[in-house]
């Protein structure tokens, strides 16, 4: 009994992959997202589906020598929940990286285990641009977007269509703050006016009160610094005060199945930055197509992301032949990105993943012909543009 | 409140405590130690809140206050001032029961529902301060907390070495519960739970020995909440959140009100299920803890310790 | 002309709009109230039944093509129902115990229903769109109303007063109030209570639901609309004193107002004041402000 025993320890330690350079052959994809809450719609199941879809087409195309096995778990926008379980990934279950991470608390809590940890992180879902700069790290790639973005698209964009006055209504956490914050800088920047501001306790429910504020500020705009429930509320109810019709809403973070949602008719006519639309080209409808033949929705974004970060972290795997976090991260950075999601992409040193976004007019009822028909896209802005430039960079990492 | 207790059994202490501390010493080589951690943490928030709901009849719907503010108090010690683990514990305990005398003091001038209702208020106050003040960070929570250097000698930064730490609080927290319970302070209590009127009659000042219990209880699930933030090295608003007092009256209930062991094998279920089940049926989740929840309150009021309890009395214990 | 630093328009329109949200908190809380007041329960499924309500307004409306107006009868008969198998099935098992368990099931039972709605209809809500007659609004110059907001006060105050006549001035009132003191005289004067206990329980949830199909066109019909009103609720039932129905309808309006008013002042806090008013008032007059010394 004794011998065998030994013997067999013997036999693991030397057969142990020294020779292997993926551990195991097999690199675990880890994705960690809000299953059943607030954000659930705008990535959630279709994030994973769209995991699922990049392992699958990467296996098909690239015939790669190693197995590929995807995990999924439901964060509940908690952070203690998702930091416990991207400790157990990492520390027991062999997890080679997590991904998706929507929320800001969420990431950031994450962020840490996987430096601690050693290991590769992907996010999509969460925003807040300290991820990119206070708070980086070598281990984290953002890819999809962040507030700066938006505010940059956004807010940017209607100032200089004419919208000169502002008024915020922000969510009363660290990414409404985060948002408006990168939102009048770029108001002021492009000679605009910021009237003033009004935090609603988040998530809110009622915005009534708030919007009469904001509504005898006077201002030209009404920038929604939140997200999700709180912004279509928001937005509702601004239509049934009769706000719209004299003011313009500028929703600072919106995705297509917010507009879905809420409806055409109230959303009309309103600006928004995103990092996709379905209807792009041939190659966007593409792709698309199939994500909604099975998930009946169409993709958001953060989904698309998911989907053309995953390809791009298996890509980097095959070619230096290791999941070693280091040696991936650094093919990762060399490799630009182009694909249906993003065109002229690029991971710099802060990880921050650069690329062309758009920024979108919502449609009106009229003009919409097929279902999902909903953005006019206005105009495309250049990565180098979009995103926050290294030199004003606050991440320890830029070498300036 | 007058819950439906099981008789309690006579087992001595030293067997009891050898029992867990055997289990707890075993578990971490078979069941991957974080999680481990997480059950006794809550185990020890429940075993708390079973002091104040099983023995002194006290249904406070806002522990999470004292879980979730020690945890910040604690964290924030031990990241931003540098505090060696067991001072940011001992902190967290002080915090918790500081703010016990508070809530206490103001809560127990009602009884029945009034009492739980105050505590329910108080503790969306803490919530709301916990929202608002810098250092707790509102919604991203207080991250990258240390688990630093235990005396300044014992790196904790290893699992297993955390996990001894963690147990040894744990089965600390457990002793001065016992100890609490089986004094005359604690028949004090039991008996002001089963008739309070007569207890006043016997001369008793009800109010101060109700308050004493529910310092010590805030204190002990306090120490639960530092112990927790220093585990995950994070402290976030989920840990003030009433879902999280709603959460330790489900760990208490289920696992049986009025026993020694039933709030950490309530603890141990519940924290499991949701391990388990996040991965597998996520929206679920909770529709599963609400039919827990019914279950027990209508077939199943002793908790699975209680009803254990109960099948083994029936062999002849007298009470 | 300002008032205190504030614009009158503002003030006044912030005012009309608590009140609004008062009428909310007035409907709940009145079916909270008549709840405990005549079956010594905390319903913490009130909440929701509230979800419920609005639920059954939004699916009929667009599977059965029900419209608003038949939704306000329909979604009340259906919670209603749901309200007398509920009591009957397991509340009533209940009847003897500490009253707290009724909490604690009911607190389970929220659970239940809102991780179903979660797990069928995701987090994001739906619209329902409020009806043509009240759509559009009136110019009342310091702010624009709109004719739904409207609608929602007068109906909602038209429901409590109505409640409030039939518990405390008609004879089945009486009845009822008789039956929670004592259940044994009244049986045996010939009156049923359980069924009296059972259909007020009805009532109750039945009362939650209304709530909640005047408020889908104002908020989004999301499964966790009730789980965020709840507490507040609970807090408003309590300082108006828990028996009281003109207590909690008194306060409800009350507290609508002092929050509207806490949103122009010091908005952050307006989610935590009435706790604040909750705590303080609990210090002061124990039994809340309408309520009798236990």
């Amino acid at each position: 009994m004794k011998r065998t025993a030994l013997a067999a320890a013997l036999f693991t330690a030397f057969a142990a992959p020294a020779m292997a350079q993926i551990s195991d052959n097999v690199v675990r994809i880890g994705v960690l997202t809000d299953l059943s809450g607030t954000y659930s719609d705008l990535t959630g199941a279709g994030a994973v589906y769209a995991t699922e879809m990049a392992v699958a087409d990467f296996i098909a195309k690239e015939k790669p020598g190693f197995k590929i096995e995807i995990v999924s778990a439901d964060h509940q926008n908690k952070a203690d929940i998702a930091a416990n379980k991207a400790r157990e990934w990492f520390e027991s279950g062999k997890v080679d990286t997590a991904t998706e991470l929507v929320t800001t608390s969420v990431a950031l809590a994450v962020m840490e285990v996987g430096k601690a940890k050693n290991k590769l992180l992907l996010i999509n879902g969460a925003a807040s641009t300290p991820i990119t700069n206070e708070k980086c790290n070598d281990v984290t790639v953002h890819y999809t977007y962040d507030t700066y973005a938006l505010a940059n698209g956004t807010a940017k964009a209607v100032t200089k269509a004419g919208g000169k006055t502002w008024f915020f209504l922000t969510a009363d956490y660290a990414f409404g703050h985060a948002l408006e914050k990168d939102s009048t800088k770029v108001v002021t920047d492009n000679g605009g006016q910021v009237l003033g501001s009004v935090r609603h306790p988040f998530p809110g429910q009622d915005f009534s009160s708030f919007l009469l504020k904001a509504q005898s500020s006077g201002a030209q705009v009404i920038g929604l610094a939140n997200a999700g429930s709180d912004t279509t509320n928001s937005i509702k109810q601004a239509a049934e005060f009769g706000i719209s019709k004299k003011q313009s809403l500028a929703g600072l973070l919106m995705f297509i199945t917010d507009v879905h949602a809420l409806g055409l008719k109230t959303t009309q006519g309103m600006y928004l930055t995103d990092s996709f639309y379905w209807d792009l080209n041939d190659e966007t409808r593409a792709w698309s197509k199939r994500y909604f033949d099975k998930m009946k929705k169409m993709p958001t974004g953060i989904q698309a992301g998911q989907y053309s970060s995953v390809y791009h972290y298996l890509s980097a795997v095959k070619a230096v032949n290791s999941d070693d976090t280091a040696k991936v991260m650094a093919q990762m950075k060399k490799t630009p990105i182009n694909d249906f999601f993003a065109k002229n992409g690029k991971i710099r040193d802060d990880g921050r993943m650069v690329h062309d976004m758009y920024l979108a007019q919502v449609k009106t009822p009229a003009e919409s012909t097929k279902p999902w028909d909903y953005y006019k896209i206005k105009a495309t802005i250049p990565a180098a543009e979009a995103f926050q430039p290294l030199s004003e960079s606050r991440c320890p990492l830029v070498k300036k | 409140m007058k819950p439906v207790i099981a008789a309690a059994g006579k087992t001595p202490t030293w067997h009891l405590f050898l029992g867990v501390a055997l289990v707890g010493a075993i578990a971490p080589f078979v069941v991957y130690p974080t999680f481990l951690m997480k059950i006794l943490c809550f185990a020890l928030f429940a075993c708390a809140f079973n002091l104040l709901l099983g023995y002194a009849g006290l249904l406070s719907f806002g522990h999470a206050a004292f879980f979730g503010g020690s945890a910040y108090v604690t964290g924030w010690l031990c990241k931003q001032v540098g505090a060696t683990p067991e001072l940011g514990l001992l902190a967290g305990a002080g915090f918790g029961a500081l703010l016990g005398a508070v809530f206490g003091g103001l809560a127990i001038r009602r009884a029945g529902i009034y009492f739980s209702m105050i505590t329910l208020g108080l503790a969306q106050l803490v919530f709301f301060l916990a929202l608002q003040m810098k250092f707790t960070g509102g919604e991203d929570g207080l991250q990258g907390i240390p688990r630093g250097k235990l005396f300044g000698l014992v790196d904790l930064n290893d699992s297993m070495t955390m996990y001894w730490f963690v147990l040894l609080v744990f089965l600390g927290g457990l002793f001065v519960v016992y100890r609490t319970i089986h004094s005359p302070f604690g028949q004090i209590l039991k008996a002001i739970r089963d008739n309070e009127p007569r207890a006043i009659s016997l001369g008793y000042d009800v109010d101060r020995y109700k308050l004493l219990a529910f310092v010590i209880s805030a204190s002990l699930a306090g120490l639960a909440g530092s112990t927790k933030s220093l585990v995950f090295q994070l402290a976030s608003l989920t840990d003030v959140h009433w879902h999280t007092s709603g959460q330790v009256v489900l760990m208490t209930l289920l696992g049986g009100l009025g026993t020694v062991l039933g709030p950490v094998v309530g603890a141990a279920t519940i924290v499991g299920l949701e391990n388990v089940l996040a991965d597998k049926v996520g929206p679920w989740v909770m529709v599963i803890m609400g039919v827990i929840f019914v279950v027990c309150v209508l077939a199943f009021r002793r908790g699975i310790v209680g009803e254990l309890a109960a099948l083994r009395s029936r062999g002849g214990a007298d009470h | 002309m300002e008032i205190f630093g504030i614009p009158s328009a503002l003030l006044g329109s912030q005012l009309l709009v608590g009140l609004i949200n008062g009428s909310f908190y007035a409907v709940l809380s009145l079916g909270l109230a008549i709840i405990f007041g005549l079956l010594n329960i905390i319903n913490f499924a009130h909440g929701a039944q509230y979800m419920l309500g609005a639920f059954v307004a939004l699916l009929a409306s667009k599977y059965l093509g029900v419209n608003y107006w038949l939704a306000l009868l329909l979604a009340p008969l259906t919670v209603g129902v749901l309200g007398v198998v509920i009591e009957r099935t397991m509340l009533q098992r209940l009847r003897g115990l500490d009253h707290l368990y009724g909490l604690l099931l009911t607190f389970g039972l929220a659970l239940i229903l809102e991780g179903l709605f979660k797990n069928f209809f995701g987090v994001s809500g739906e619209s329902y769109e409020a009806p043509e007659a009240l759509s559009g609004g009136v110019d009342l110059g310091f702010m624009f109303l709109p004719l739904y907001r409207g609608f929602v006060v007068v109906a909602a105050l038209g429901v409590c007063l109505m409640a409030w006549y039939l518990i405390e001035r008609t004879s089945l009132g009486a009845t009822l109030r008789a039956a929670t003191q004592r259940p044994d005289l009244v049986q045996a004067l010939g009156i049923n209570v359980p069924v009296l206990i059972t259909a007020t329980y009805a009532v109750g949830s039945a009362l939650a639901a209304f709530a909640g199909v005047l408020a889908a066109p104002i908020f989004q019909v999301n499964p966790v609309m009730g789980s965020n009103l709840i507490i507040v609720v609970f807090a408003v039932v309590v300082i108006g004193g828990m028996g009281s129905i003109l207590g909690s309808i008194v306060t409800g309006l009350g507290l609508g107002l002092i929050e509207g008013l806490t949103k122009v002042v010091y908005p952050e806090a307006s989610a935590v004041v009435i706790f604040l008013i909750m705590v303080i008032v609990l210090l002061l007059r124990p039994a809340g402000l309408f309520g009798k010394q236990a």
